[in-house]
């Protein structure tokens, strides 16, 4: 009987769920970045009376996603894993164009840019990271009589001093599990971008440059000048290659410190607080931006976002998205998470502190802006060979061998 | 009533399901082979060709060699030893289900252990790793266990295989040495044998049928041994294996073609040893 009551019950709240509309949402969001989206669907359902339920998949979003899609049973919205993959989703027709249904003039174009494939539309950026910081602990730089490199011969400059006082310059950290590598090619990415310029930046990830070409080698020599310097490294290049990207830069604000400088994006600074909770962020945490190599290019910005695109194309969607893409929706969101929001009305009140509005100061006034390269390569090459590749530069193999091996990947990935 | 057709009556439900589950997939698996990466354009044995001859798919059926070699050795003769051994210990069961133990963890959390047994810290900080803790408090420098090319990180890797499957090795091999008629030892003994000898003449041919059973059994795993690479280093620094790459291929890289190339090419790898294995537990029956 009791089982009898569940059932009904259950039956009801199902037919009432159809009644009022639902939507579900395929995130790798968990922990602090999952609550906040949470508060986002509550304030969303609250509005307007429409459910969403929120399949949080971690890390292995890609497989499952794209099994889901090759199953004909895909959720009505999910978070790409980046523009690159949307793209794929996009060529199976998985996708449906979102430039009808969200207003895009509230976003710069470098963000409707990155999502358009073909002249449409297929997704919206609800977040943003900036990936071009060198974050440092004041006290520790100054005390060494050291301040920030606005060039790149101020940055070596620093590296070679520290190094000939017997002190570490650089915190680096390549490990990320099944992901490992990736903190690498944003440094190559940086690099890049002031070396060659946005054109040839492009070229490359186009794969209209072999992975061989001057340009690229070049990247790599700049960051293995860095990161392949035993005495440069925290731990060496075992440590570099071994310590986890989110711990590592926990040894700025070590007593004494580890060492002094970590290139990494905005989202850095949740780890920083976690590893020393007892941090000032608005004092003892600083970054300045990853200066400009070629005076010619200046001084781009490397980023990437958050990316949502949309399955099926129902009222509830469309409602969504469009609540998603609102001002509303990115203050619960960035507010919470102190990412940066991408829509140009959004008031910069709502950054949790200074060191956040800043950055999504310095996004703004970008001169040039590139999505992370990585994330835009097809997945075997940007999530896999050049991964792999950064992983066998730092630990030792020739640069000759690992260009040849990513261009090898590259000649099959993006097809003749 | 014709009893020819009846038992087809009987089996249609297991064949269905064998079809459905078994032959179809299989099928299936072969045919996207033969397609491109999204299964729309034929590219014949270019999956194939690309399989056997990319760098990382090479680096892939060396690390496989390594395992079937080492794993093997080690699971089968140290479950050999310990059956043996232990045979003559008082506290045989306390210990053999300690050694057994392993085989309850999934290989995922035995490869996330281990992580944290490898993990390196730069000789300044305090080391959190076990095996690096050790190194260190007598005198050494700290060691990159899962980054050092080409022997210490699959050493490394298969230690951990090792760890899991030495249980199981040993309590079939205890097993059938449990079954070796005692007069026989003690006829041995008398008739002058030493222990080795004991060993070599009437413990290991009266083991055969089950070493094979074993060795077998461990080859099928290691052909397809996947979870602990996948967690513990995702093929970098040179340690990939076969199954990880088709993985990757098929689910982060989407070429479905190279991916389906891969798994037929391990299929086709495994069949021989499992004929062997129903081969031998076939004539083990006919024998009883």
């Amino acid at each position: 009987m009791v089982k009898r009551l569940a059932v009904g019950l259950l039956l009801v709240g199902l037919v009432a769920g159809l009644a009022q509309g639902a939507v579900t949402i395929m995130v790798l969001w968990s922990g602090a970045e999952l609550e906040a989206f949470q508060k986002v669907t509550a304030a969303f359902q609250a509005k307007t009376g429409i459910a969403v339920r929120v399949e949080s998949v971690g890390r292995e979003l890609p497989g499952i996603l794209a099994t889901r899609v090759a199953a004909g049973n895909p959720p009505d919205l999910a978070a790409m894993p980046n523009p690159g993959q949307m793209a794929e989703f996009v060529a199976r027709g998985a996708l449906i164009p979102v430039g009808g249904i969200v207003d895009l003039t509230q976003f710069p174009k470098a963000f409707v840019d990155l999502a358009t494939v073909d002249g449409k539309v297929y997704g919206i950026f609800i977040s943003a990271d900036l990936k071009s910081l060198v974050w440092y602990n004041p006290d520790a730089l100054y005390a060494e009589g050291l301040a920030p490199a606005h060039t790149w011969n101020e940055l070596i400059y620093i590296t070679q001093k520290l190094a000939a006082r017997g002190k570490t310059p650089w915190a680096v950290g390549l490990e990320s599990g099944a992901a490992s590598g990736w903190p690498g090619t944003d440094w190559i990415e940086d690099i890049m971008l002031r070396t060659a310029g946005p054109e040839l930046y492009d070229q490359w990830v186009n794969h209209e440059i072999p992975w061989t070409h001057p340009a690229v080698k070049r990247a790599f020599e700049l960051f293995g000048a860095i990161v392949r310097n035993e005495a440069y490294v925290y731990g060496g290049t075992t440590g570099a290659l071994s310590i986890n990207f989110g711990d590592s830069p926990a040894v700025l604000w070590d007593k004494p410190p580890g060492a002094y400088l970590h290139r990494q994006a905005t989202f850095i600074k949740s780890f920083i607080a976690g590893a020393h909770p007892e941090l000032d962020l608005d004092r003892d945490v600083a970054f300045f931006v990853f200066p400009p190599i070629d005076p010619k290019w200046g001084t781009p910005l490397l980023g990437a976002g958050d990316l949502i695109s949309a399955f099926r194309d129902t009222a509830e969607v469309r409602s969504f998205l469009q609540y998603l893409a609102s001002p509303e929706a990115q203050g619960i969101w960035c507010g919470a998470l102190g990412k940066l929001a991408t829509n140009v009305n959004v008031d910069p009140g709502i950054y949790p502190d200074k060191l956040t509005a800043e950055a999504a100061e310095i996004l703004k006034g970008a001169e040039i802006f590139r999505f992370d390269a990585s994330d835009l390569m097809p997945a075997a090459v940007g999530a896999g060979a050049f991964w792999k590749g950064v992983l066998d530069y730092v630990s030792g193999v020739p640069l000759d061998r690992v260009l040849a091996d990513i261009e090898a990947a590259a000649r099959a990935a993006y097809g003749p | 009533m014709n009893m020819g057709r009846v038992h087809w009556l009987y089996l249609a439900p297991a064949l269905l399901m064998l079809g459905l589950f078994l032959i179809y997939p299989t099928a299936e698996t072969v045919r996207l082979s033969f397609y491109g990466p999204r299964s729309d354009v034929f590219v014949g044995f270019q999956n194939y060709v690309q399989a056997f001859t990319s760098q990382p798919m090479l680096i892939a059926f060396r690390n496989n060699l390594l395992w079937l070699v080492v794993f093997t050795l080690f699971t089968v003769g140290m479950g050999l030893l310990l059956a043996v051994l232990l045979d003559r210990v008082r506290y045989e069961t306390v210990i053999k289900s300690v050694i057994f133990l392993p085989m309850a963890i999934s290989y995922v959390a035995a490869g996330v252990i281990w992580r944290f047994m490898y993990t390196f810290r730069p000789a300044v900080a305090p080391q959190i790793g076990l095996l690096n803790a050790i190194v260190v408090a007598v005198g050494g420098n700290p060691i990159g266990w899962l980054i050092e090319r080409p022997w210490v990180n699959n050493l490394a890797l298969i230690a951990v295989g090792v760890w899991v499957w030495t249980g199981f090795c040993m309590v079939i091999l205890s097993a059938a040495y449990k079954g070796i008629p005692r007069e026989m030892l003690e006829a041995a003994r008398i008739d002058g044998a030493n222990e080795w000898q004991l060993f070599l003449h009437v413990t290991i041919p009266f083991l055969k049928s089950t070493l094979a059973v074993v060795t077998t059994t461990m080859i099928v795993f290691v052909l397809k041994v996947f979870d602990i690479v996948y967690v513990m280093t995702n093929g970098a620094y040179d340690t990939d294996v076969i199954a990880n790459r088709m993985y990757n291929e098929m689910f982060y890289f989407h070429n479905y073609g190279l991916a389906s190339a891969i798994a037929v090419i391990l299929f086709l790898a495994i069949i021989p040893f499992l004929v062997i294995n129903v081969r031998r537990f076939r004539a083990q029956e006919a024998v009883r």
